[in-house]
């Protein structure tokens, strides 16, 4: 593992127990992602389940998150509702300087299309279109023309080095060139938000540690990066590690605070 | 997402499932195929009943002056039957009037008719004959074409001469492999020469047109189909349509003032034309292309329901698409325009094959039946209406259901 990841542009527990706590205030705009007291039960037949419990989350601009926890964690409320998939019972959620935690189904998905770029455990392509097509639909529900569409669906599919196999379909690639089709189709509109699940969890070990380099080097050119995982060898290529338990924050540390704890069996 | 990009997607998504696709589009498809196969028939039944009227046997911008009707489709009560019982003859001396104030041009007949089996010397007995006696202008009235031989003219009217021009069928079976023109045919026991032989005209109404003959009414032949000086009618063929409503007008008022009718009576006589004929066959006609287009519908509906199956199991199928293309932007509406126009394209092509097969069968009905069927232009404008419309009413549901996925549970789908 790399050790010369630049540590600058984290942002400290002080700054961000500041900016969680100004209840209603919008953030400054280098914040990226501000929740404040987020709630998210569930009615499992009469029987409701906390997901959430009260999550105070702040991620500034460039930093690169992993969300760690058991299943049953909330971690995965917690990707939802940061990817607009879900909305909390309780709580502000403000993305990209916006108060999203109120918006309706399609501001949602106005949301969505412009702010996240979603990259998912089983890639989530679109089995019978092309690499190509397939980067293209977040443009297509932009409303981009044909043609700029299919020059940056182009651009993204060349910072993945797949530029070679835009006309392949999904089936006609390996695991991890499926994963870097997705990873260029979630940038392709420019994202305030890169938002990874378990991005390695269909992949072996070699081809993980290929898209974490590509992860490295979104983060390393200023792409902000969430990564929900349950792996921690994978949690330590992100900088800043974010333990959920319970649907609480558990801890929310650097990632050699982080990798020292697991060293010692912390985890 | 614009609607052409949407109907390039839906294009995609049909041409990935032919086969299901084409099960889908059938009910669409064989509902169009009938209503344009229906329609063209009932266009083509009308065509024939046109062209059998005015083409054969009432004569094309002409009118028959008769006592009643002969031509009559619809119900005639038992009163009106008996009132035109009651009413006068038309006789030979009505026709010379009508001829007298009649422009020069207008061509005239005198008609008689009987059915009549005639006699010759080659062949022992033989079927009945449709039997004219009239003027000649008559053949061209009728737009009779004499082939062989000639017809007979002005002078042999006036003489009476026992002459007669006769059909295909009563030459082939009367004068098997012989010429008949100069030949021999005794008619009701009189001798008459065979001097002409009209052209084949094939048949109407299962009615052979070509098992005629026709002599100069004045000839003995009016003696013994005829009744006196009563005729069956008086025929007069005008140049133009404008000319025989003129001509109507005319011979209507000299009619009436010879029958002495007071204004407030009215006509106790009929100027019978193919319009005339043809205002029952309108109605039959209207109720027919009704029938056309209800009975296919039930078909379309079929199809509907069909197409909302379809696109139910095609929503199921793809949840885990629809949760994908959400959590890239797409709204309700994207996903709802999507889903509709996948299912007007499937029904609009499957109209257009309809459209097609129909074509086919309406092809295939005019080369095996006599019926000369025609496409009617606004029958395919419906149907290609009806199948989008059909296509949007039947994707509705479904297409709503697809919208309203709940993008983390369309995830999940397998």
């Amino acid at each position: 593992m790399s050790t010369n990841i630049p540590e600058v542009g984290l942002s400290t527990t002080a700054e961000r127990q500041a900016v969680t706590g100004r209840a209603g205030i919008a953030p400054g705009e280098d914040w990226v992602i501000v929740t404040r007291g987020i709630k998210r039960d569930y009615d499992m037949g009469g029987e409701v389940v906390h997901a959430l419990r009260g999550v105070d989350l702040a991620v500034r601009r460039n930093e690169y998150v992993a969300i760690m926890g058991p299943s049953g964690s909330g971690k995965s409320t917690l990707m939802n509702v940061i990817g607009c998939l879900d909305t909390p019972n309780a709580g502000e959620y403000w993305l990209n300087g916006e108060l999203v935690s109120t918006k309706k189904d399609d501001e949602l998905a106005r949301v969505r299309n412009r702010e996240i770029g979603f990259v998912f455990q089983t890639f989530n392509l679109l089995p019978r279109a092309t690499a190509l097509h397939n980067v293209e639909l977040p443009l297509v529900y932009a409303g981009v023309s044909s043609a700029e569409r299919r020059q940056r669906a182009i651009d993204a599919l060349e910072r993945v080095q797949l530029a070679d196999r835009m006309d392949h379909r999904p089936n006609e690639l390996s695991g991890g060139q499926r994963q870097r089709v997705a990873i260029a189709r979630a940038l392709v509109n420019r994202p305030a938000i890169l938002l990874a699940d378990e991005p390695t969890g269909n992949l072996d070990s070699q081809t993980s540690e290929e898209i974490m380099r590509v992860f490295e080097e979104l983060a390393n050119t200023g792409q902000t990066v969430i990564m929900v995982t349950h792996e921690s060898d994978i949690a330590a290529h992100a900088r800043r590690v974010v333990v959920l338990r319970d649907g609480r924050i558990a801890s929310d540390e650097r990632r050699d605070a982080f990798v020292e704890k697991v060293g010692a069996g912390a985890i | 997402m614009s609607l052409f990009e949407s109907i390039r997607l839906a294009i995609a998504q049909i041409r990935a499932q032919k086969l299901k696709s084409f099960f889908t589009l059938l009910g669409v498809t064989l509902g169009v195929m009938f209503l344009i196969a229906v329609v063209s028939i009932v266009q083509g039944m009308g065509n024939y009943m046109e062209d059998a009227f005015a083409g054969k046997f009432l004569g094309v911008n002409t009118f028959t002056v008769r006592r009643f009707p002969d031509f009559n489709m619809g119900d005639v009560t038992e009163a009106e039957w008996r009132s035109w019982q009651r009413r006068p003859y038309i006789t030979v001396a009505d026709g010379d009037a009508i001829r007298a104030v009649i422009p020069d041009s207008t061509q005239w007949s005198l008609l008689d008719m009987d059915w009549t089996t005639p006699q010759s010397r080659y062949v022992n007995g033989g079927p009945q004959v449709l039997t004219e006696a009239a003027s000649p202008s008559f053949f061209a009235i009728k737009n009779l074409t004499v082939t062989e031989g000639r017809a007979f003219t002005e002078l042999e009217d006036q003489l009476g001469s026992p002459v007669v021009v006769i059909g295909t069928d009563v030459a082939d079976h009367y004068f098997p492999n012989l010429d008949p023109i100069g030949k021999e045919l005794r008619i009701e026991g009189l001798p008459f020469r065979v001097i002409g032989l009209l052209e084949k005209q094939g048949s109407a109404f299962g009615l052979s047109l070509d098992r005629q003959m026709i002599a100069p009414f004045h000839s003995p032949m009016s003696r013994f189909i005829g009744h006196h000086d009563r005729v069956y009618g008086v025929m007069v063929k005008a140049q133009n349509p404008a000319a025989m409503t003129d001509l109507q007008g005319t011979v209507s008022e000299l009619m009436r003032r010879r029958h002495k009718l007071r204004p407030e009576q009215p006509n106790d006589f009929v100027l019978e034309s193919s319009a005339s004929a043809l205002t029952q066959w309108e109605v039959i006609k209207g109720i027919l292309v009704k029938a056309g287009v209800v009975l296919p519908a039930i078909g379309l509906v079929v199809g509907a329901i069909v197409i909302m199956n379809i696109m139910l199991v095609a929503v199921a199928e793809r949840t885990r698409e629809i949760g994908i293309r959400k959590s890239l932007g797409a709204r309700r509406r994207d996903i709802l325009s999507q889903f509709l126009v996948e299912a007007a394209t499937l029904s609009t092509a499957g109209a257009a094959l309809g459209i097609g097969l129909g074509f086919g069968l309406s092809r295939a009905i005019a080369a095996l039946s006599p019926l000369p069927t025609s496409v009617a232009l606004w029958s395919v404008i419906v149907s290609v209406v009806l199948g989008a419309g059909v296509g949007i009413a039947a994707g509705l549901y479904p297409a709503s259901r697809a919208s309203r996925l709940d993008p983390i549970a369309a995830l999940r789908a397998e």
